[in-house]
């Protein structure tokens, strides 16, 4: 008995010694690697070519379904609300990214400076990052409604100024529902800029200084470019943000989603309406795969115009 | 010795739950929370327990958003409820989606459907079948606010030029014209959409929808059904579509002196802080009255078979007894599906169930094919007269069309 365990052993510590070291480095990191590329397989590259599949089909829950071609991009293309909808998701995008980028960096470009407080104001502008975006939706809707409950009209009738619709408007209701999405990026991005600027080293500086640079021209020479990785990370990081947007406009209008008259939907949550109250799950994969595409593009395009020039 | 125990003890569980099958079906029950309801069907299930022990029900809730995709995902997964309660604008889908059975005549016989219940109740029916009972039913009336109406010293509107009137007299604005308390809410998700559709377009003199269910509101009435409405904001100022963000809310916090709803409000306005009064909705100067009736009824699952589909009649049957609906108008304060049981003399005698007792006698019900999409064409219809100064009729034929694509897809 004793014999024949002691002979397995030996066998298999030959095969193993067997090996040279880089291979056994080989197999431990695929040991390790396995069990998170078999979960990814499974609940997300698998669900992502099931869903182009479905967009082939006009799949609605409850019957099996039926493979139909391209009809449901026709239908989508055909569709005036499609193209509302996409319009608003670039808008959200296009104002919404460049926005908080340029806010976030001016304050913590000033941020770095300031002494008095310092953690304490950083704390501040971190607390919305930390709010839950439903409970802000509510509250940033409560502070849009008209007069006599609405905290900004209130502001605006008292100093003479005619009360605005926000939300009730289809020209003010998109701008309305950024606003509190750009403020409650803002901390995160803060955050990430003044590591950034932390990772400057503080010769650069001294050099330029010595060499008689104003603060503008050590901004532009050496503080922007040198902030470039920090800067293509947030760009990226908040494209996709906005272009996911749903729980914002979800909260603020949940009488009307996405309204009013489409005039805030974006595109993800015209597939959550397609998918969950219509059940018109092939439509609705269909959607899917033009958001995919669309952040694939908007990501591959953002990494090659900021890539590093060698 | 310590594995001897452990076997011991799960023959034991095996002999138990063994036992428990023998004896006792369950059957599940499923409906959206709402807490009052919740209740009162926990009451229901209380007393039919008691009264049929070889029967257990499991109640199982979901919030109202989600409801209809859990009993959809439930049916692909083979698993659905025994008894489930579905909007009767739903029954077209669940029937098509194979979600629920017909009622069975031997046990439900048609006549007595007929006879017992209100009219409305043959919305459940397609083809000579019926598919659901309803516990209780639902009607629109018109809240007002005592206090305000005292303030301005008016009695409640019986007609639209009334109601007009009286708005008029209670709606307060600041200096510049806003609205600081509305005189008649405004909130087309809510019930709005129904108080235009089956009362305006049919006071102005025209129908909502033809025998055959098509659109047929693309006409002179729905337009001035339309202008009625929106007039109330753009011409009369006595009323704010977004005011207090939702109708019943501005309502609630004393600065709505009237609002349009219905009887499942009844009990979320209990509590409000003021005294309040129901009356019957406006009729038009020819006196033409109309309601919007709807409720929820109980069917039973495709998926109940055998013991457990004879437990899930014998439980839809006691939960649209008269006595379980005299239970669910006392909790839940919804009125009860049966004449005799909503009829009587201490309800019609009661001055807040009356009105919506009235309502039902005259009440329309809307066939719905897809209800929160055929809602939104008329939220619409109204955000584009208010928001963007479309033309009245042209909003109307443009909602017309939309929603006559909404049935035609549900047809096909």
């Amino acid at each position: 008995m004793a014999s024949v365990h002691a002979y397995q052993q030996t066998g298999r510590v030959r095969f193993w010694d067997r090996l040279n070291i880089s291979t056994k480095r080989v197999i431990w990191a695929w040991t390790f690697l396995a069990l998170p590329i078999l979960f990814y397989t499974g609940i997300r590259f698998y669900p992502t070519f099931q869903a182009f599949w479905l967009s082939l089909t006009n799949w609605d829950l409850l019957r099996p379904a039926q493979f139909i071609g391209l009809a449901n991009y026709q239908k989508m293309f055909a569709d005036p609300i499609f193209w509302k909808v996409f319009q608003n998701t670039f808008l959200y995008l296009l104002v919404g990214t460049p926005l908080s980028l340029l806010i976030s960096f001016v304050i913590a470009y000033y941020l770095d400076r300031v002494r008095f407080m310092h953690g304490f104001i950083r704390a501040l502008y971190f607390l919305p990052f930390l709010t839950t975006a439903a409970a802000m939706g509510w509250v940033w809707r409560w502070f849009y409604q008209p007069v006599p409950i609405g905290v900004i009209n209130s502001v605006l009738s008292t100093i003479g100024i005619e009360q605005q619709p926000f939300l009730r408007s289809t020209t003010q209701a998109l701008p309305a529902v950024l606003v509190p999405a750009i403020w409650a990026g803002l901390g995160f991005q803060i955050i990430i800029f003044m590591a950034g600027l932390r990772a400057i080293p503080g010769t650069f500086y001294e050099a330029a200084r010595i060499d008689g640079l104003g603060d503008w021209a050590i901004l532009r020479k050496i503080t922007i470019p040198l902030l470039k990785p920090t800067t293509v990370f947030l760009v990226v990081f908040s494209s996709i943000g906005f272009l996911r947007i749903f729980d914002q406009v979800y909260n603020m209008t949940t009488n009307d989603p996405g309204g009013p008259l489409n005039a805030t939907k974006p595109l993800v949550l015209m597939i959550y309406q397609t998918a969950f109250s219509s059940y018109q799950m092939g439509y609705a994969a269909a959607q899917t795969v033009v958001l995919f595409t669309i952040l694939l593009i908007v990501s591959l395009l953002q990494l090659y115009v900021l890539r590093e020039k060698k | 010795m310590f594995t001897k125990a452990k076997l011991a003890g799960l023959a034991a569980g095996i002999s138990f739950l063994a036992l428990g099958s023998a004896q006792a079906v369950e059957i599940e029950y499923w409906q959206y929370v709402f807490d009052s309801r919740v209740q009162a069907m926990d009451k229901l299930i209380e007393n039919f327990e008691a009264a049929n022990p070889d029967i257990t029900v499991k109640q199982t809730t979901f919030p109202y958003a989600d409801y209809q995709t859990r009993v959809v995902a439930a049916k692909v997964a083979g698993q659905g409820p025994d008894v489930v309660q579905l909007f009767y604008g739903w029954l077209d889908q669940f029937v098509a989606g194979g979600l629920i059975r017909p009622l069975d005549p031997a046990v439900f016989p048609h006549d007595a459907i007929e006879s017992d219940f209100f009219p409305i109740v043959s919305a459940m029916k397609r083809g000579d079948d019926y598919y659901g009972l309803p516990t209780a039913v639902r009607s629109l009336a018109l809240f007002y606010n005592k206090a305000i109406f005292a303030e301005a010293g008016i009695e409640p509107p019986t007609t639209l030029d009334e109601l007009l009137a009286a708005a008029e007299a209670t709606t307060k604005r600041d200096g510049a014209g806003n609205i600081t308390s509305a005189g008649i809410t405004m909130d087309m998700a809510g019930q709005d959409h129904h108080w235009w559709r089956e009362n305006l377009v049919r006071q102005f003199g025209g129908e909502p929808y033809d025998a055959e269910g098509n659109v047929a509101y693309d006409s002179e009435a729905g337009a001035a059904g339309l202008k009625f409405y929106t007039d109330l904001q753009t011409e009369h100022n006595v009323g704010l579509l977004g005011f207090m963000d939702e109708g019943q809310a501005a309502f609630r916090a004393g600065l709505a002196a009237m609002t349009i709803d219905g009887t499942f409000r009844l009990g979320a306005f209990a509590s409000n802080p003021f005294e309040w009064g129901v009356v019957e909705l406006p009729a038009n100067a020819e006196g033409v009255k109309s309601n919007y009736s709807s409720y929820f009824a109980n069917a039973i699952g495709a998926t109940a078979e055998g013991e457990e589909l004879e437990a899930a009649q014998k439980f839809l049957a006691y939960i649209s007894s008269p006595e379980a609906m005299e239970i669910w108008l006392e909790t839940v304060g919804e009125l009860p599906a049966r004449r005799d049981v909503a009829l009587t003399e201490a309800n019609l005698a009661d001055p807040i169930l009356a009105p919506f007792l009235s309502g039902l006698e005259y009440a329309h019900t809307t066939q719905f094919y897809d209800e929160a999409g055929q809602r939104q064409v008329a939220i619409d219809m109204v955000n584009r007269v208010l928001l963007e100064g479309q033309v009245i009729e042209d909003s109307v034929k443009q909602a017309a069309e939309a929603e006559q694509a909404i049935i035609d897809a549900a047809r096909q």
